[in-house]
């Protein structure tokens, strides 16, 4: 048990607090009869303060697999193992993620407990529905094993950002693969309209997405390259590369200290998207590409996140429904436009359905930006939550770090009734985090 | 050809488990010799499913001396190699205080390791045959007023192992001594370490296997050890007693 100053990947905000690092349950049940409030953290690549508070619960020392089903695919883990180490064991025996966010330096129980999404949302749906079960450490001490069929607990808990209690261990199915690469796609649209009609037009992919270039305005603006992928099959790979299975290898490069702020002047951004844009010519092309490049983009470079400079940044993602898709993307990025505040990465993604309790996915369109936190970066969000509320959408809490306990309550439309369970799991308020008390979720 | 087999002392250490994973991964079956042994059940799983290797826990305390014998006879296979990881960084100022504290660091980084290995080189001088290997430390190379309890006894066991590979050499079995700087365990936890001279437990046991492969006699772990260790080694003791170290 020590006192660290501790923040997360937007390095935003930043604060002290008491980490203890998990080893064994006794370690849990010990500090959980302290009367005192706990948070569990995983990797810490939530952006803002979901997984900030003052006493942090380390769950990375438990992170041993426990079993794995051959036949089935089925593995039951500890909650501190790492999408990484998932990958590194299980893809040279021909299974992958069934669902993977683009970092894969994340929990198994920060992939729960934010029930993460991934490029195959419209096809597969989010990590939860291949959770086959979990135990979950409750404020009075007791280990409950829960099923998507005990309904309450299940979804309280999946989108939860921790609140229910802790996630120990879980099952998660994982997905058949003959080969580590995927068979990628990509369609270069010239603006919104075009990216809207081309994600219509490959609904068919297991996996898509679109880099969007925020700056550019007008004709252009929505400009974007969409990449879709399959995983690809053993002969479409024979003969390319030397074996079929081949799990990734450790990040080369690091990003060594904190850039200065000036790195990231509109002008620098712009080169950086037009680079990208032109990066390929022909209107379609396909390539074979190992699923690290594809999925994880970011990961080759380790502590990317020093280049948003020493006051760190946020990223903002929200979901729009369908049925306000594409007008209401195009007064967004016509507003992000204008501002000059352009993020180096945008991403647009379709959701397929979901309806959970509080989990952050619906049908629907979603766009994530990076901005450097300065001082006229709040009123910009502010002015884009409304658009997002009024279009009937919401903003990811694994990416917020500044949204209003009211934006909350009202795009959150069953808030209501998940604080209701929460309550019921959590009487004493033990499990609460920076985020919930700013939300208004905690105390109550 | 006939299964290595692999004993680790102290398995609990993470240090241990990525050397059970690494010996694990290159053909050996592992013996994690541990106390609570019951507890390594989610280590021996994880370690089967990463590595399809085979594993097992065994009972063991290093302070138990006189049940040593009857430990290493009771394993369900002979070891070939055999890797010590046991080790206690203590509280220097309560060991000032309390010899009984005193005891109990010197006991686990030394005494209860001459007791143990001198088992097992009986049984290896016998066989002629066998690898010993054990971790010390850099804080065994010179005594600072910060940990020098627990120096003392990393030194008393290099300086043991020392004269063990003399007298085993002629029986063709090997012994190296294996000295880190820092680690970052479970031993270091939230002390502030130097990040280009602390190693990761998988580092470290690169370093041990290595030892094993290439039969070396003492390692430093992370190479600029071996020079700041000369350099401190060379300070006139009149200079040295001075230092706040
Ligand atoms: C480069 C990058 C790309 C990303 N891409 C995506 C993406 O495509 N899709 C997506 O959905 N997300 C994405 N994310 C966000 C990330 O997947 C989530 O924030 C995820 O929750 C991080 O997991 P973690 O282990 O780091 O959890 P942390 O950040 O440590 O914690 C996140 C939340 O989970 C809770 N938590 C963690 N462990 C437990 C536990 N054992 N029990 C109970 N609660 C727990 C914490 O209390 C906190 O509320 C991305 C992040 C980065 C940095
Ligand atoms: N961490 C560093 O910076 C550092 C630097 C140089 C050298 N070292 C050495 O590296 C080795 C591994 O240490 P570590 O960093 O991994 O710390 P650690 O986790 O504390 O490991 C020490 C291990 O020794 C075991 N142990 C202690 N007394 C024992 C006994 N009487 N019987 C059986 N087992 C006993 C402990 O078992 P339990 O789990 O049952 O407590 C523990 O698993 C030690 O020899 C240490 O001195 C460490």
């Amino acid at each position: 048990m020590f006192v660290q100053e501790v923040y997360n990947w937007g390095r935003y905000p930043r604060q002290y607090a008491e980490v203890v690092p998990v080893r064994d349950l006794e370690t849990l049940s010990e500090k959980l009869s302290s009367s005192q409030p706990w948070l569990a953290r995983g990797m810490g690549r939530s952006y803002g303060d979901t997984a900030l508070s003052s006493q942090i619960l380390d769950m990375l020392p438990l992170k041993h697999f426990l079993r794995f089903d051959e036949q089935t695919g089925e593995l039951e883990a500890l909650a501190g193992a790492t999408l990484d180490d998932v990958l590194k064991v299980f893809v040279p025996k021909g299974w992958f993620l069934p669902v993977t966010p683009g970092t894969k330096y994340v929990s198994l129980g920060g992939a729960l407990a934010a029930d993460v999404h991934g490029k195959n949302h419209h096809s597969e749906g989010s990590f939860s529905k291949h959770v086959r079960s979990f135990s979950l450490l409750t404020e009075k001490g007791e280990l409950l094993e829960v099923s998507p069929e005990n309904v309450d607990m299940f979804q309280s808990t999946a989108g939860g950002m921790g609140l229910t209690g802790i996630i120990v261990k879980l099952v998660l199915r994982l997905k058949p693969i003959e080969t580590s690469y995927i068979r990628q796609e990509s369609f270069k649209a010239r603006n919104l309209d075009e990216i809207f009609a081309l994600f219509e037009a490959t609904q068919y992919a297991t996996y898509s997405v679109a880099w969007i270039n925020c700056l550019s305005q007008g004709q252009a603006l929505g400009r974007s390259i969409l990449m879709t992928g399959e995983h690809a099959f053993s002969d479409q790979v024979r003969g390319l590369k030397k074996t079929l299975l081949a799990s990734h290898s450790n990040p080369k490069l690091v990003m060594p200290v904190d850039l200065p702020e000036v790195a990231l002047n509109p002008f620098s951004i712009k080169a950086f998207n037009l680079l990208y844009y032109h990066k390929q010519i022909a209107d379609k092309s396909t390539s074979i590409v190992h699923y690290d490049p594809f999925f994880y983009p970011l990961d080759s470079i380790l502590h990317w996140n020093r280049m948003y400079g020493k006051r760190g940044f946020t990223q903002y993602q929200f979901v729009i429904p369908q049925e306000a898709g594409l007008p209401t993307m195009r007064s967004i990025l016509q507003k992000i436009a204008q501002s000059g505040q352009g993020s180096f990465l945008a991403v647009l993604k379709a959701f397929g359905e979901q309806n959970d309790l509080i989990s952050f996915p619906m049908k629907g369109y979603t766009l994530a930006l990076d901005f450097a936190i300065s001082d006229q970066l709040f009123p910009l969000l502010d002015r884009l939550d409304e658009m997002v509320l009024d279009a009937g959408g919401r903003l990811y809490l694994a990416k917020d770090v500044r949204m209003s306990a009211d934006l909350f309550h009202k795009s959150y439309t069953r808030s209501a009734e998940w604080i209701e369970i929460l309550k019921g799991l959590n009487p004493n308020c033990t499990f609460r985090s920076v985020q919930s008390d700013r939300l208004k979720i905690t105390p109550w | 050809m006939k299964q290595k087999t692999l004993l680790i002392l102290g398995a609990r250490s993470e240090v241990a488990q990525s050397i059970a994973e690494l010996f694990g991964r290159n053909g050996f079956d592992v013996l994690l010799a541990a106390r609570n042994a019951d507890k390594l059940s989610s280590l021996v799983a994880d370690l089967q499913i990463r590595t399809g290797g085979n594993f097992q826990s065994v009972e063991f305390d290093l302070l138990h001396t006189q049940g040593h014998l009857d430990f290493y006879n009771a394993l369900p296979a002979r070891p070939d190699v055999v890797v010590c990881v046991v080790g206690l960084l203590g509280n220097q100022q309560e060991a000032e205080q309390d010899y009984g504290h005193a005891r109990l660091i010197i006991e686990s980084n030394f005494s209860g390791v001459v007791s143990i290995l001198h088992v097992v080189a009986a049984d290896f001088e016998k066989r002629r045959a066998g690898h010993i290997l054990a971790i010390g430390s850099v804080a065994g190379d010179r005594g600072r007023q910060s940990n020098y309890v627990y120096g003392a006894a990393k030194a008393g066991l290099a300086t043991f192992l020392s004269g063990l590979r003399n007298r085993l050499h002629n029986s063709k079995v090997k012994v190296s001594t294996i000295k880190p700087g820092f680690i970052r365990t479970r031993m270091t936890e939230g002390m502030k370490l130097p990040p280009f001279i602390t190693a990761e437990p998988i580092e470290v046991a690169k370093a041990v296997y290595m030892a094993y492969v290439d039969q070396k006699n003492v390692v430093y772990v992370l190479w600029p050890w071996r020079y700041i260790m000369l350099i401190i080694k060379s300070i006139p003791e009149f200079i040295f007693k001075k230092l706040k170290l």
